[in-house]
């Protein structure tokens, strides 16, 4: 909002009232901008804080992370490489199923079972997230030992499929929503080409639909990242330079978490530590939420030709 | 905004109809933080105790030894669970804050060295093993079986152990590594019991510690492995923990004495006074039925002669862990 604009919002002559509420209205409207402002700037001091103990090098160049022990090692990538496993793992789950999901709904489904399976589906997205936790601890983890020998009980995979299961919903309605806005007139194309029903849906739906489905899976990606309360309940509390899905493991958002469960007292080193973690894993999904945002713009775009 | 001024009024009628007030009630809340290793018996004996008196409330957290001393230094709380005793930066937090304190000795715990029920190799341990596996050096290189013993086989070794914040994490390393508070950082830690129970009765190639209560409590998932200080003196070879062996000190050096400590600002509440003799009173039987070993009779008669003449401080001078005490020496010898 400029200046201009702020000025015939509040300086032109209105009743009293009409002001107030407008005033109100812009309150609410930069509630989440002020409120973004104000965690970036809390991550910031601290982490400027932590880093005036700990360097980079120490940070950036070392794979063992244990903070709160005698032997201090300050090596991010210990729970970087936690995070990237169970987010992956994640996503192979999720994108098959999510993608197949959306191409089901959005070109064979009848209007009846897409009325019914696309509101049950996203019953899974409002599942609370330590459910699914214990889901992935008490149910999976079992299953997948009888399959994998020497599968740790905490371990990335289980956790790392259960979120998979988790972004389906993200995953495919987004997608169907981008599958289901390619014009007909690319179909038809297709089909007076001479190409199958199947092959218009892999050479032409999805390819017209890719930013779209790309986007989708950028959001799942952020929201695997993200997740907290499944890895902390199954994958371990173990900070772990691994890309072996079969061993406990700990996750950055895991990391706050074990941190804020104990008594650690505010302002000292490790205290500071959460927020050089909570920083990084800021880092991460910003730029995830910000490839994802261009993709859709393109979308946008593309849609007005 | 007619509207609104009615609904106003109304709101201030109800609140000044009689019947409406709420009266805050008088029940008494005693308040406790600590170790999650004294929990069982806190909570053994507070269960017990509320069935006397109903109106009193008990709230028992477990926020570690460390965390529990934290809180009752700042006068948070009326009793702190611990499984060491009370250390010098926590006696100079007391100090700061005008808290005078009473330590009372409660049961003792042997600490359970555990593994999966179907690990095949491992027998026991020794103590030297240990301090190999657990050692601040040990860090990212001594991360397989075979690096402990040479012939156990070439997987790599799970640990899980108490968080930095837990009592049971001081005593292990003062008497395994041989400086408190000082061990590798690359194992699962966590200060609920029950997570690494969970842990260990889950993985094969895992490896833990914590109070023998837990291990009681969920045998059918769990392995004891028995421990050998390499010291004839007291027991040959390697020794399991339990009634016996920790009662009579052969099972070392993973025996210790687990604490309440109680402000003496809260004992002057008749409430918690009474808590505290209920507590000594029973002890004994309950202690057994959550897995602990009880002090001798005369100990406990001991502790509440340290409650009625309000003897405060630590008997163990508020150094933190001493491996291997009785605790019926040191009483004996600062009661009088």
């Amino acid at each position: 909002m400029n200046t201009n604009a702020l000025q015939t919002v509040f300086f032109r002559q209105r009743p009293l009232l009409e002001r107030i509420v407008a005033g109100l209205l812009f309150i609410c409207a930069t509630v989440s901008v002020l409120t973004t402002a104000g965690i970036i700037a809390v991550l910031l001091s601290q982490t400027i804080a932590f880093f005036r103990e700990v360097s980079f090098a120490q940070f950036f160049g070392d794979t063992q992370w244990t903070p709160l022990f005698a032997n201090k090692h300050f090596g991010i990538w210990a729970l970087i490489s936690g995070t990237v496993l169970t987010s992956f793992i994640a996503i192979v789950t999720a994108v098959p199923f999510g993608l197949l999901a959306a191409v089901y709904l959005s070109e064979y489904a009848d209007g009846r079972i897409r009325r019914f399976l696309k509101p049950a589906m996203e019953i899974l997205a409002g599942v609370p997230t330590i459910v699914y936790g214990y889901f992935a601890l008490v149910f999976i983890t079992p299953i997948l030992q009888k399959v994998i020998p020497g599968l740790a009980g905490f371990n990335a995979l289980s956790p790392g499929i259960v979120m998979g299961i988790m972004i389906i919903p993200i995953v495919a309605s987004l997608s169907e929503d981008a599958i289901h806005a390619v014009p007909d007139s690319l179909r038809e194309g297709a089909f007076a080409l001479g190409a199958t029903k199947l092959g218009a849906i892999w050479r032409v739906t999805i390819p017209s639909a890719f930013s779209g489905i790309g986007a989708s899976i950028m959001i799942g990606i952020s929201r695997a990242i993200g997740e907290t309360m499944i890895v902390a309940i199954a994958a371990g509390q173990q900070p772990r330079f691994t890309f072996d899905p079969r061993v406990p493991i700990e996750t950055m958002t895991a990391y706050i978490v074990q941190v804020s469960l104990g008594d650690t007292p505010t302002g000292t080193l490790e205290y500071h530590t959460i927020f050089a973690v909570g920083m990084t894993l800021f880092l991460f999904t910003f730029v995830l939420n910000f490839v994802s945002f261009r993709l859709r713009q393109k979308i946008l775009k593309g849609a007005r030709l | 905004m007619k509207k609104a001024m009615v609904l106003a009024i109304t709101a201030v009628m109800a609140s000044s109809i009689p019947g409406c007030e709420r009266k805050p009630q008088e029940s008494e809340l005693i308040k406790m933080d600590g170790s999650s290793t004294v929990f069982p018996i806190t909570e053994a004996v507070a269960e017990e105790f509320q069935k006397s008196d109903p109106n009193i409330r008990i709230t028992v957290g477990i926020s570690g030894t460390g965390g529990g001393f934290k809180k009752f230094g700042s006068g948070e709380i009326d009793i702190a669970d611990a499984s060491r005793p009370i250390k010098p930066s926590e006696v100079e937090q007391c100090k700061q804050n005008g808290i005078d304190y009473i330590e009372l000795p409660v049961a003792y715990d042997g600490l359970a060295v555990v593994i999966h029920p179907q690990n095949t190799w491992a027998r026991s341990i020794t103590v030297t093993e240990l301090k190999k596996l657990w050692s601040p050096q040990a860090q990212g290189k001594v991360t397989k079986w075979s690096d402990v013993r040479s012939d156990w086989p070439n997987e790599e070794i799970h640990l899980f152990g108490p968080g930095v914040d837990s009592g049971t994490y001081d005593y292990f390393t003062a008497a395994i590594v041989g400086t408190e508070h000082s061990s590798r950082g690359d194992f699962t830690s966590s200060e609920d019991d029950n997570v690494l129970v969970q842990g260990i009765s889950t993985d094969k190639y895992a490896l833990g510690f914590f109070g023998l209560a837990y291990y009681e409590e969920n045998r059918d998932k769990l392995k004891l492995l028995p421990v050998d200080d390499e010291n004839d003196g007291n027991g040959k070879g390697p020794i399991a923990p339990s009634l016996e062996t920790v009662a009579n000190g052969t099972y070392q050096p993973l025996s210790r004495p687990i604490f309440i400590y109680v402000s003496t600002q809260s004992l002057n509440r008749a409430q918690v006074a009474n808590f505290v003799k209920f507590y000594l009173a029973h002890a004994a039987e309950l202690v057994k039925e959550v897995g602990y070993i009880p002090l001798s009779p005369q100990a406990y008669s001991l502790a509440q002669n340290r409650v009625d003449k309000r003897l405060t401080g630590s008997i163990f001078g508020g150094k933190g862990s001493q491996i291997g005490v009785l605790i019926e020496d040191l009483l004996q010898k600062t009661g009088q």
